[in-house]
């Protein structure tokens, strides 16, 4: 089947492609469009593209286009993907199949409301915390020493709830907090400067912490940033066990 | 999950590895050598090492099983709360019951 550009219609009509879009909120269903198929196109792309020539109703969220803010993230094919470094031509061919984030409330279509995922890093205590009198001078971090590596390997999160989204234990447990907070938090333990060490790993602890976690990794097999999320919440059982040798 | 759980799940998983090979080779190997059950428990009774080794058995699962078993019911029946741990206790003090009084009977005790 083949559509027509608005720019050259008629003339050189392009291969269409058709792609399966979730209308509405849980209890929505799919609506099926068809856009040409471009060279090179994005997932981000082809629903800009309906939104824009089809059906201005389409709710979807993304911002930078480029892989640096984490705001465009659906399920694609089954998968949770960021869209806008997802291009179609790397997909199985068939239909587009696209899906909001599990995991999350939909606000609308392709929009999940993310408050859930943002409130879980707040309760992982996954934010700094310089203590009562924060020294004077800077902090000396040696770049080579283990805790900033440990660091390193997970701080280049962007907060896109992919893994959040395919996380079976959050599917299963709506109070875990999840592979990105418990990554956060994890980058904080081993932040030397931090003081709020030990609130913060009795916030990882418990029914909704680290100890919940499974394993299946697909947060690290999912993670666009290629992260590794289930080692740092392995790193997470480590601390609070060590924790708990030592009140002994 | 606490991190006594967490703790008391993997340490008890270390045991069973230890215990549930050396309990499967065992009755593998009695069995192929044409041993009776009769025949086993002669030279099991009295065997203080047999009922050491099969009481550590018990205890292990019977730690392991119910902090297993909890996760499941948590996740799947998403059973929650103070009823839930208490069932798993009852629980867990059947397996040692259960347990013990095989481990006694195999010692002859």
């Amino acid at each position: 089947m083949n559509v027509h550009t608005k720019n050259d219609s008629a003339i050189s009509p392009v291969p269409a492609l058709k792609v399966q879009v979730w209308r509405g909120d849980r209890d929505g269903e799919f609506q099926t469009f068809e856009v040409p198929a471009r060279a090179n196109q994005t997932v981000l792309d082809v629903v800009t593209e309906i939104q824009r020539t089809q059906d201005s109703t389409l709710s979807y969220r993304f911002a930078c286009r480029v892989g640096m803010c984490g705001s465009c993230a659906m399920v694609v094919n089954e998968r949770p993907r960021w869209t806008c470094r997802t291009r179609v031509d790397q997909l199985e061919s068939g239909p587009l199949k696209l899906e909001p984030l599990r995991n999350l409330p939909i606000v609308k279509d392709l929009a999940v409301d993310m408050e859930p995922f943002f409130n879980k890093w707040r309760d992982a205590h996954g934010y700094f915390e310089p203590g009562e009198n924060p020294p004077q001078d800077f902090a000396l971090v040696e770049p080579s020493s283990s805790e900033r590596q440990a660091v390193d390997e997970g701080i280049e999160c962007i907060n896109c709830g992919i893994c959040y989204s395919a996380c079976d234990v959050v599917s299963w447990n709506e109070e875990y907090l999840g592979p990105a907070a418990l990554n956060r938090a994890w980058t904080l333990v081993n932040d030397v400067r931090d003081r709020g060490q030990n609130d913060r790993l009795t916030a990882v602890t418990g029914d909704a912490g680290c100890h919940s976690c499974h394993s299946h990794m697909s947060c690290t097999e999912f993670c666009p940033k290629h992260l590794t999320p289930t080692y740092s919440i392995a790193g997470l059982k480590r601390a609070t066990s060590n924790r708990f040798w030592r009140r002994r | 999950m606490s991190p006594v759980l967490y703790l008391a799940q993997r340490g008890t998983a270390f045991i069973l590895a230890f215990a549930v090979t050396v309990h499967l080779i065992t009755i593998i190997f009695a069995v192929h050598g044409g041993l009776t059950a009769g025949d086993i428990l002669a030279r099991t009774h009295g065997n203080r090492a047999f009922l050491a080794f099969y009481l550590v058995f018990v205890f292990a699962a019977a730690i392991h099983a119910p902090i297993g078993l909890r996760s499941v019911l948590r996740e799947w029946a998403r059973w929650r709360g103070r009823s839930l741990d208490v069932a798993l206790i009852l629980f867990s003090l059947c397996l040692v019951a259960l347990g013990v009084r095989a481990a006694l009977a195999v010692y002859g005790a």
